[in-house]
């Protein structure tokens, strides 16, 4: 009897050994499956825009607005300023661009009053004060063009590192530019850079953030 | 060949089908969701002394719900064209990205003055995970030789 219990207790101790290694290396491993299934969900990020730290003051300028006044960004101090770049025989950038701001505006309701939308000119050989007037009514009538000469245009650019390429098809032209829109909040702070492609919810949702703080 | 030879060439063909197996349906995890690219002081300088200093790669690779945000710093004494904007001295930009795509960013930092990101969807399945890991080691061997260069 006693060879046996031997064996007995030998193989005890050694399940009860195997058990003390298998048991914490089981409980790694479905901590790392529940861990690795949370992988994808990450804290939401607050804007969805990208986001600079710290903000500085938007660089300031004036030129000649398409409502005839003199268009700079301290005239929209307390109000949150949607800034882009484009023109206005842009085939595809620009056009969606400015839906999707004119969309985002709506969905803010009353809050939208404090939103304003400036599109600054990269052909001022096409786009003058009333041109711009006339193409920014028909996305939304509170949005306020700017344009000027080639010399001013391109020192706002350099400011914004905006980039803009004329690019010569035959007889006619089109551009190549930065299709981002910079974000400035209430207090004239460049805040973020949303990117092109991004949904009117997207920019409602930043537009929301920074029309509360 | 003989039998011996045979028994370690199964051996280790079985040990790479198992460790390629274990690659594919173990889970990827990273420890940060970001992808950080530092324009270091005394760029500016490098630059203007010829030094043809490269930070950024042409082609950036993220995947949504692993590294999805792109952080770019600027710790030169001069404001840069980094990346799809201007940035201040000491100024950082961190942008997230929600959606698997190719972006298109103007960019001077460039030989080409284009530089893209590719934003790759999670890898879900077992083959995108295997794929997901290749592409990482491969990618990460160019960041480290983007970084000697710098």
């Amino acid at each position: 009897m006693r060879p046996l219990q031997g064996m007995r207790s030998r193989r005890l101790s050694r399940f009860d050994g195997s058990a003390r290694i298998v048991r914490p290396a089981f409980l790694l491993l479905l901590s790392a499956v529940l861990l690795a299934g949370n992988a994808g969900a990450f804290e939401e990020p607050a804007m969805k825009a990208g986001v600079f730290s710290p903000a500085r003051l938007a660089p300031d300028f004036s030129l000649p607005a398409s409502d005839g006044s003199e268009l700079n960004l301290e005239r929209f101090r307390g109000k949150v300023v949607v800034l882009g770049f484009g023109f206005t025989s842009c085939p595809d950038v620009c056009p969606v661009t400015l839906a999707v701001l004119a969309q985002a505006r709506r969905k803010l309701g009353e809050l939208g009053d404090d939103l304003q939308v400036v599109y600054i000119t990269v052909d001022p050989e096409r786009d003058d004060a009333e041109q711009m007037r006339n193409y920014l009514a028909a996305f939304d009538p509170t949005f306020i063009g700017g344009t000027g000469t080639d010399e001013q245009l391109a020192a706002v650019r350099g400011e914004y590192g905006i980039m803009a390429k004329k690019k010569l098809y035959g007889d006619d032209y089109s551009f190549a530019h930065s299709s981002f829109t910079y974000l400035i909040d209430r207090q004239g702070k460049l805040r973020a850079l949303m990117t092109y492609g991004h949904t009117a919810e997207d920019f409602a949702h930043d537009f929301r953030i920074l029309l509360q703080e | 060949m003989t039998i011996r030879r045979l028994h370690w060439v199964y051996v280790l063909s079985l040990a790479g089908v198992l460790g390629l197996g274990a690659l594919a349906v173990t889970p990827v995890r990273l420890e940060s969701n970001e992808q950080v690219f530092e324009i270091p002081k005394g760029t500016w300088a490098r630059r203007i002394a010829g030094d043809a200093v490269e930070i950024l790669p042409d082609e950036i690779r993220l995947t949504l719900g692993l590294r999805d945000v792109l952080v770019l710093k600027n710790s030169d004494d001069v404001p840069q064209i980094f990346g799809p904007t201007l940035m201040m001295p000491g100024q950082s930009f961190r942008l997230p990205f929600e959606m698997a795509s190719e972006y298109q960013f103007a960019c001077t930092a460039h030989a080409s003055g284009q530089m893209t990101i590719i934003v790759e969807p999670f890898p879900s399945t077992p083959w995108a995970r295997l794929r997901w890991r290749v592409l990482e080691i491969m990618t990460s061997e160019r960041l480290l030789h983007t970084e000697e260069s710098a």
